[in-house]
């Protein structure tokens, strides 16, 4: 019953708790607890989630793989399995579609400028929030953060009509300052643009909650001996919080750029994907290829790439931004 | 994400630079530069708010408003035509009905399903754990979209799709609540356990009787989230539901802004209304255990 018996080697490596509550370590001394039945316990407690990872995405992620090479189509729906294997004919075809091109482009435009932006709102809203004010904290927090718990579709279809070109509110308000607005999601340069601007302005309130928490675990002590040593307010920005952010900084890198890099209900809702393919993003494409055209055998091959992006940028900003710190 | 914001290291503070002055700004200075967040910050919640504003104050207006130049903030004639038409000619009640089925359904197996795994993660002993955990890591980094098409031709094959078993079991567990309730449960004293294992209480006796009521707090998170993150989903159910009957809010909204009724401003914004307010409802009552969560966890619902 010892509080932590760290003396006694126990199996399991990842497990902190490991050997705490046993006094005898290894497993199965103590009576009714044999390791087969301690086995059995903790798979039995897994066991719910363990089917549900197995059935319906373990088995899924290797099927697409399969699907991925195949030219799977509506007829197929009936009898998977009759399907015939095309090799890697998909690759080679995405390798050769301009459109998939357009996507791809769509989507890194969007996510390059559109996760810096939504970061740096959040960064200056939570640094106000925490050492500029005193009050009304919670009115400011709870505001900039509603946009982020709302129905992404509903924002949409909401801001779909707020940029509308003759009845919307943004152009409304320019217009009583003498400013006749474009039609922003009618234009083939500004309909991107529009969109990043709508989704900073949703999942900034994200990045401002997560950095509040970083920014409150900041010693207070660290800005006086910073201000003692005639640090100026940028100095100690540079200097202290920056560099003690960094961890909080890569967490929300890579949640906010794994999310845009499947922008897909804007793009949906909003645009259909146009004008001329300009908001066409990877998840939309996949989308229209396996659901509007039936090529599921296609749209699984995006559906991998997109998968290897994600996989990729995340690990590299994992890499980068921890080597930085 | 666990190893994300609480261990910090402190860098060393620069000495080098201008000679010390005295710490502190003037007050004058301090009350100015105040005075200007403030304006920013309430600058920045009126474009917040604006859009949200914009739409309910549009779901009461006739359509002909809308298509008057220049386009007014309030109604002129107050009506909830727009809502009868959604309730009537449309079949928003089952939209509702299906959305809080589904929400309902998946968050009552996420606070019993993933619990079960936090715990074991935490308190138990047995070979494979390790597995596990990373097993449960991989998941949160595993975009939804790559399993999108064969999810769907998975259900198909199983008849499941334009089901509620359809829209509802691929979430039943997911990795968000392993690892908030595995947070909470690492914490407990292992005497607790030891003492009822003592007095011969089976391993599920134990979660259910003495961790799962301790875990009240992180549960109600892991409730909220799970609920508001299965509302708002739109591209499974979008994919999973082709009749009507079966279409949750978002994808009924979604589908008939951008068909039959696409230039229906009044209606569409009383659709919104309808798929927001509750969940608006909910976070403003419910605010601290939301963004205490997502502080913590870093997860979106």
């Amino acid at each position: 019953m010892a509080g932590r018996d760290v003396a006694v080697g126990v199996p399991q490596a990842g497990g902190r708790t490991g050997g705490k509550h046993r006094a005898d370590g290894r497993l199965g001394v103590r009576p009714g607890g044999s390791t087969l039945k301690r086995d059995l316990t903790g798979w039995a407690f897994a066991l719910p989630f363990v089917l549900i990872f197995a059935i319906f995405l373990l088995g899924p992620v290797i099927a697409s793989m399969v699907l991925s090479l195949t030219n799977f189509g509506l007829r197929d729906l009936r009898n998977p399995l009759g399907v015939s294997f095309t090799g890697l004919s998909n690759y080679a075809a995405l390798l050769a579609d301009a459109r998939f091109w357009t996507s791809l482009f769509n989507t890194a435009y969007f996510v390059v400028i559109g996760v810096p932006l939504t970061l740096v709102l959040g960064l200056g809203a939570a640094m106000a929030l925490d050492r500029g004010i005193d009050r009304f904290r919670t009115l400011f927090r709870v505001g900039y953060y509603l946009p982020v718990v709302t129905s992404i579709v509903a924002i949409a279809v909401v801001w779909r009509f707020v940029l509308n070109p003759d009845l919307g509110l943004v152009n409304m308000t320019l217009a009583q300052i003498g400013i006749h607005g474009p039609d922003w999601l009618g234009n083939p340069a500004l309909a991107m643009p529009s969109i990043i601007a709508m989704a900073s302005w949703r999942n900034l309130g994200f990045a401002m909650i997560v950095f509040l928490a970083g920014l409150q675990g900041i010693p207070r002590s660290l800005y006086e001996a910073a201000a003692i040593d005639g640090a100026n307010r940028w100095q100690s920005f540079r200097n202290v919080t920056l560099p003690l952010l960094r961890p909080t900084m890569l967490f929300i890198v890579v949640i906010t750029t794994i999310g845009y890099l499947q922008l897909f209900e804007e793009p949906f809702v909003m645009t259909g994907g146009g004008p001329l393919d300009r908001t066409l993003s990877i998840s939309m494409y996949m989308y229209q290829q396996g659901f509007t055209f039936f090529h599921q055998g296609y749209a699984a091959a995006i559906a991998w790439v997109l998968f290897l992006i994600v996989a990729a940028v995340a690990f590299i900003q994992f890499r980068v931004l921890r080597s930085e710190a | 994400m666990s190893a994300l914001p609480t261990a910090q290291r402190v860098p060393p503070v620069p000495t080098t630079g201008p000679a010390p002055r005295a710490a502190g700004s003037p007050a004058g200075e301090g009350r100015g530069r105040r005075a200007l967040l403030y304006v920013l910050l309430v600058v920045g919640l009126v474009l917040v708010v604006g859009p949200f504003a914009w739409m309910v104050l549009g779901s009461f207006k006739p359509q002909a408003e809308f298509l008057r130049l220049p386009p007014t903030w309030l109604p002129e004639t107050w009506t909830l035509d727009n809502y009868r038409r959604l309730f009537q000619n449309l079949d928003f009640p089952r939209f509702f009905l299906n959305s809080a089925v589904v929400a309902t359904a998946v968050t009552v197996g996420n606070l019993i399903f993933a619990p079960m795994l936090g715990w074991a993660l935490a308190k138990l002993q047995f070979r494979g754990k390790r597995f596990l955990l990373l097993l449960v890591l991989a998941t949160l980094m595993l975009p939804a979209s790559a399993t999108l098409i064969p999810l769907y031709v998975l259900m198909s094959a199983l008849n499941l799709v334009n089901t509620y078993p359809g829209l509802i079991l691929p979430f039943l567990a997911g990795p968000l609540g392993v690892f908030l309730t595995r947070q909470l449960f690492i914490s407990l004293p292992d005497e607790l356990l030891e003492a009822a294992r003592i007095d011969g209480a089976g391993e599920f006796g134990i979660f259910f009787r003495i961790g799962m009521p301790l875990a009240a707090p992180v549960l109600a998170t892991l409730g909220i989230l799970t609920f508001l993150g299965s509302w708002n989903s739109f591209i499974y159910p979008l994919v999973m539901t082709q009749e009507p009957q079966m279409y949750t809010l978002p994808v009924a909204l979604a589908t008939f802004a951008t068909g039959q009724y696409q230039a229906d401003h009044g209606m569409l914004m009383a659709g919104s209304v309808v798929l927001v307010v509750p969940v608006l409802i909910v976070f403003v009552l419910m605010q601290r255990w939301i963004t205490e969560g997502v502080a913590t966890t870093g997860l979106k619902g």
